[in-house]
Order: C-alpha cells, then sequence, then structure tokens
C-alpha cells in the first residue's frame, strides 16, 4: 500500500540557511510515527514544510497520492490534514468554544457534535472549560485544547509538533495516552515531533532521527529506543 | 532628601521648561506687530500647582498597601450597566430630535458620524487586529465619489451611497494587496502613508476634484423623493404634507433632524453588520488572526482573503460615512481627510477598548462631545481634553470597555476578566 505522506528529498531554506538537507521520510496510514531530534535540528522546520510553509525548495511531498509540495497551506489543511503547532498557538482572548469552532472551520459544521464528543471523550477537562478564555487555561489544559482543536477538522493525518513542551510529566503522560488511544481506536495516523524521545519512542511505531537537517537513522520505535547511539544522544546526557 | 520631594521637585522642572514658553509668554498684536507679554505669575502657578500635585499623588501612592491591584471599579460598572446603557443610548439616541434644539442635533450628528467611523474601523483594528492609521483614505474616497457621482452624472444620494460604499471596499483590496505580509508598526506606517496619498492627489487631480478648492454644491439627500426646501411645493417635504391636508411650516431643522436619523441608521447598520459578522466563521475568523497568524494558517484559514474581507468591509463603511459627510456639509475639500482625522477615529477605537462595540460609541461620545462641551473654557480646552485622555489611559490602560464578549455563549456566562488574560500579540 502507499504511504499516506512521503517526502522525496525535501530541502528547505530560511532565507540563506539551510534548515532541511533532503530529507525522505514515509508515514503510512494508521501509523504514529516520530521524528526525534535536537533543538534546531530541523523537526519543526519539517513539519512546517509539510503545510507548505516555508515552501520545499527540492524535492517532493506526497500526500495521498497527490502532490502537495507547491500547494498553498490553507489548501493542504482542506485535505486531510491538521497540525498542533508548536507552543500550542491557541487564541487566548477567545473561548475554549471558540478555539473549537476555529478548528472546524475547514469543515464546516459537517459532524461537528460528534467529532466534539470525540474531542471531549479525550479530554474531558476541555468539555468543564467550555466557556473559559484559552489564554486562562494551564499549560497542559492549553495543549490538550491545541490538539483538540486540529481534531476538530476531522483529519486523517494530525501533526503534532513538541506536544509535550514545558508539561509536567504526568500531563505528558495523560496526552501522550490520549495520542495512542487515539490511534488506535479511530486508525488517525500520527506524524509527532518530539525532544522528549524516550517518551516519544515509547508510543511510536516507528521514529526518524533528524540531525541538522537530515535523517540519520531511521527503524521502529523500540528498535531505537535500544541502539547505544540514541540513548547517549537523546535519553541519558541529551536533555 | 525626601525621594518624594526630589521626585516632585524634577516635576516641577520639567514643568517649567514645559510651560515656560506656553504659559509664562503672551503674544498680543499690537500697531506694530505682535509683542511679547511676560506672565511670571501664571507660570509660578502652574509650576507650584505641579509640586503638589506630584508630592500628593507620591505621598497617596507610598501609603497604599504594596501589591494593591488598581481600582477596577469603573470597569465593573460600566460592564454591569451595559446591559441597560446599551438601550438607554439607543432610546436617547432615537428621541434626542424631539428634545433637542438645533444645536444638539448638530452635535448628535457629528457624533454619530464619529461613531460610525469608530465602528468601521474597529472591524479592521478590533476585530482583525491590523492597525490602520490611514482610515480617512476611505472616508475621503467615499465623500469624493459621492461628490463627483452627483456632479457628473446628476445622480441622487441614495443612489450614490452603495456605490460609494462600494468604490471605498475597492480602495480597501486595493491598500489590503500590498501589506497583506506586515504587521504591527510596519502596515501601520504603511497605512499612513496610505492616507496620506489619497488626500495629495484629491489635492493635486484638481481637473477632477477641484484641487483645493473643493467641491460644492453637493445634493442634499431626499426622503423617498420629497426635498428639504424653504420653496415648498410639489416634491418637497412640507408640500408633500399640504397635499395631504396637514399643512405644516416648514423649518430648517426638518433637515437637520433628517440628516440626523439617516446618520443613526448608517452607524446602526455598521453594527449591526458588525455583530452579525462576529458569529460566522469569517467574523471569528478576523479575531483568530489577531490573535495568531501562524495558529489560523495552520487551521487552514485563508489567511490573504480574511484580511483582504476585513479591510474591504471595513473600508465600505468609512465610504458610506464619507458620503453621508459629503451629503451633510454640501462642500468638500481634501483639507477635511487630514490625517488628524484618522488618529480621531483610531483614538476613538482604541480608548473605547479594542473590539468592544458600546466602548467605541462612548469614546466617541467623550471625544468629539466632551471637546465641544469643553468649548466654553476656550483656551484650556485643549489643556482639559488631553488631560481627560491622559487619565481614561491611565485609569483604564485597555480601554473604556475593555472585555471581549464571547461571540456563543452557552448558557450562564461564566468568564474571567480581561485583565487577567494575556494580550494579543501583533
Amino acid at each position: 500500500m502507499a504511504p499516506l505522506l512521503k517526502l522525496t528529498g525535501v530541502t528547505a531554506f530560511y532565507g540563506a540557511i539551510q534548515a532541511l538537507k533532503g530529507v525522505d521520510l514515509e508515514v503510512a496510514s494508521g501509523e504514529i510515527v516520530t521524528l526525534i531530534g535536537a533543538n534546531g535540528a530541523g523537526k519543526s522546520t519539517l513539519m512546517m514544510t509539510i503545510c507548505g510553509s516555508p515552501h520545499a525548495r527540492h524535492g517532493q511531498i506526497i500526500y495521498d497520492g497527490r502532490d502537495i509540495t507547491a500547494l498553498p497551506t490553507h489548501e493542504i489543511m482542506h485535505m486531510g490534514l491538521a497540525q498542533s503547532p508548536e507552543g500550542r498557538r491557541i487564541f487566548g482572548r477567545m473561548t475554549v468554544h471558540e478555539n473549537l469552532l476555529m478548528g472546524a472551520q475547514v469543515v464546516g459544521m459537517r459532524n461537528y457534535a460528534a467529532t466534539r464528543d470525540l474531542v471531549f471523550g479525550l479530554f474531558p477537562r476541555l468539555k468543564e472549560r467550555l466557556t473559559q478564555r484559552g489564554g486562562t487555561l494551564s499549560g497542559g489544559e492549553q495543549q490538550m485544547l491545541a490538539i483538540g482543536r486540529a481534531l476538530m477538522s476531522q483529519p486523517r493525518l494530525l501533526l503534532l509538533d513538541e506536544p509535550s513542551l514545558g508539561l509536567a510529566p504526568l500531563v505528558v503522560r495523560q496526552i501522550f495516552g490520549a495520542i495512542r488511544q487515539l490511534n488506535r481506536e479511530t486508525g488517525l495516523t500520527v506524524l509527532l515531533v518530539e525532544q522528549n524521545a524516550f517518551q516519544a519512542l515509547r508510543l511510536a511505531h516507528r521514529g526518524y532521527v533528524l540531525v541538522n537537517g537530515a535523517v540519520t537513522m531511521a527503524g521502529p520505535g523500540a528498535e531505537l529506543l535500544a541502539r547505544p547511539e540514541i540513548r547517549a544522544a537523546y535519553l541519558e546526557g541529551g536533555h | 532628601m525626601n525621594p518624594n520631594l526630589k521626585d516632585a521637585s524634577i516635576s516641577a522642572l520639567v514643568a517649567l521648561g514645559l510651560f515656560g514658553p506656553m504659559i509664562g509668554l503672551k503674544t498680543e498684536s499690537g500697531s506694530i506687530g505682535l509683542f511679547l507679554i511676560p506672565r511670571p505669575l501664571a507660570l509660578a502657578a502652574a509650576v507650584v500647582a505641579v509640586f503638589f500635585g506630584r508630592l500628593l499623588l507620591l505621598t497617596w501612592r507610598g501609603q497604599r498597601p504594596r501589591g494593591t491591584q488598581t481600582n477596577h471599579k469603573l470597569a465593573e460598572t460600566i460592564k454591569r450597566s451595559g446591559r441597560f446603557l446599551t438601550p438607554a443610548l439607543l432610546t436617547l439616541a432615537i428621541v434626542l430630535p424631539f428634545i433637542s434644539g438645533r444645536y444638539g442635533i448638530d452635535l448628535g450628528i457629528l457624533v454619530l458620524t464619529y461613531v460610525m467611523l469608530g465602528w468601521g474601523l474597529n472591524i479592521v483594528v478590533g476585530l482583525a487586529g491590523l492597525l490602520d492609521l490611514g482610515y480617512v483614505a476611505f472616508y475621503a474616497v467615499g465623500a469624493y465619489s459621492f461628490a463627483l457621482l452627483a456632479q457628473t452624472f446628476g445622480l441622487g444620494f441614495w443612489t450614490c451611497l452603495p456605490l460609494a460604499g462600494l468604490f471605498a471596499a475597492t480602495w480597501g483590496v486595493m491598500l489590503g494587496f500590498p501589506v497583506l505580509r506586515l504587521r504591527g508598526d510596519y502596515l501601520a506606517i504603511v497605512t499612513l502613508a496610505f492616507g496620506e496619498i489619497i488626500r495629495i492627489v484629491l489635492l493635486n487631480a484638481a481637473s477632477i476634484t477641484g484641487g483645493p478648492n473643493g467641491i460644492s454644491g453637493i445634493p442634499r439627500p431626499t426622503l423617498f423623493g420629497l426635498q428639504f426646501t424653504a420653496a415648498g411645493g410639489h416634491g418637497s417635504f412640507t408640500g408633500f404634507f399640504e397635499s395631504i391636508g396637514y399643512p405644516i411650516e416648514y423649518s430648517p431643522t426638518q433637515r437637520v433632524a433628517f440628516l440626523y436619523y439617516v446618520i443613526l441608521g448608517l452607524a446602526l447598520l455598521t453594527n449591526w453588520v458588525t455583530l452579525r459578522l462576529r458569529r460566522v466563521a469569517l467574523g471569528r475568523a478576523w479575531e483568530a488572526l489577531r490573535e495568531d497568524e501562524v495558529a489560523c494558517r495552520s487551521l487552514g484559514i485563508n489567511v490573504t482573503v480574511t484580511k483582504l474581507t476585513a479591510f474591504a468591509i471595513g473600508a465600505t463603511f468609512g465610504g458610506l460615512a464619507g458620503a453621508f459627510f459629503a451629503t451633510r456639509n454640501a462642500f468638500i475639500s481634501p483639507e477635511s481627510f487630514t490625517f488628524i482625522e484618522s488618529a480621531i477615529v483610531l483614538a476613538i477605537v482604541v480608548l473605547g477598548g479594542l473590539g468592544s462595540q458600546l466602548g467605541t460609541a462612548l469614546a466617541a461620545i467623550v471625544m468629539i462631545g466632551g471637546f465641544e462641551v469643553f468649548r466654553d473654557l476656550a483656551d484650556y480646552r485643549m489643556l482639559l481634553f488631553g488631560l481627560a485622555l491622559v487619565l481614561i489611559m491611565v485609569l483604564r490602560p485597555r480601554g473604556l470597555v475593555s472585555g471581549r464578549t464571547p461571540s456563543v455563549a452557552l448558557g450562564r456566562r461564566r468568564e474571567i476578566s480581561a485583565e487577567l488574560v494575556a494580550e494579543g500579540r501583533g
């Protein structure tokens, strides 16, 4: 079966600085794939390049059999991709409810209630906080809202950029649990960018290691977790 | 030395420097031109007042326990009174022509024009978060499109009104395109330049716009084809009443009162459209755009379209207000569309509290009405006016009505004061 998302030789630049140096990556339908790497390795850039902002300069990005390399961001986001961006970026002065409505904007009100109930099932806290302004939520709740907001567009592929950023271990476990549950119950495909390599590799079916804008290692999550060089770089002395 | 005393002395010194030329010297025109009269006593009084004023303020502050929250009573009062303040203001606006004289109605027209401009700009600045310093450009486009259409093709006010709105919207989009990538300060500079460009074009394209002489003899609006003229007869307001058997006396107030209701209607239309838009996807996208553009992109919002519609719809209302301005004055010239107009409208929106409809209306009343009320104070008018603005910003740094009303309410309103929520970036 053809993969849901396939990147071949993707490069990306910020001005004159090359952030991605020919990345190959595949995500099959129903998989959780994680992309780990140090600060500045290009993880978030890769995520943004898939979404077309910045566009890839070379290479090709195929999603669901279609070449999306040169499409504008808003069109890509209408094709069943959703992103929970780095740093959460929820709408602080708008209520939780309004944030969720914003997430549903690309699909309109089709299946709105059902999707919302799915999100509330994953994160009951959001239901309690429905009328509260996004900016008044705790960090963990904001992350739940960012994921919930992305899910409101009923995506087939969910891109998660550092959902564990700045959160307490307990909350991280809760959020990773939700991702696993989502993948098992609805078959949602997830591409997860993480610095928290240990948690991410345990969750993911497969993983990629990004160093200086290039993939240096790839393989099943458990296998990568056992590799001594990964342990040394990202798990033991890494943080 | 006591730090408070030191601070007060420095303040007095600053006051001396500032007021030295402003209060200490007075120009008087004599037989051979202007000559200066020194006024040391007045200057001394001002400096002493600043010294003791500062001292009192510092002592009062020092006596308050540390960490005391700024007084939020005013905000709470406005918020709580909002429920009946809105209908009360609306009722007052509707009955004003019956209870007030010519002066009151004229002032009402002026205030309502700014309320409408404020509400129009509020769409761009308050909702979409795009700082526009050249809003007066659309006001000018509306005024000139109506004046030129009326003069060239002999069209009436009601035909030209939608056209003026349309032209302004077109210019809104034209401004929108080049500034799509700009935010914050950069956007402000370009919009500022845009406002000036429009004015200078109007000034220099003399063959079309009449240049600095402006355009005069702009037709007055009619009420279902009835004109307000002293001559009476067929086709006039008084003539109509005569023909149905209730003859009434002509008075110019009838025309002014009619104009008043036209601008009231236009302003309420602006408000209604804004309130409707806030509840649909587009309005929500504007507000989301103000909060975070990157997040908007990641949610599949077409940022280009969203920004352009904000500019276009905001400009439309500016244009409608401009057409009204032209018909009310019957004369327009580029002088009416200077940067200060943009600044006043922006001040109204900011003082009112970005995004708040009630706040904008209140601020327009305070700014424009207050300016008129202070007229009796002659020389001290600007001083008091400035003081009032400073006081509002000190007491209510986020505007008179700073809370954002959620566009969807679920049963009970549970919300946390806007003071505790971080300001949106950009």
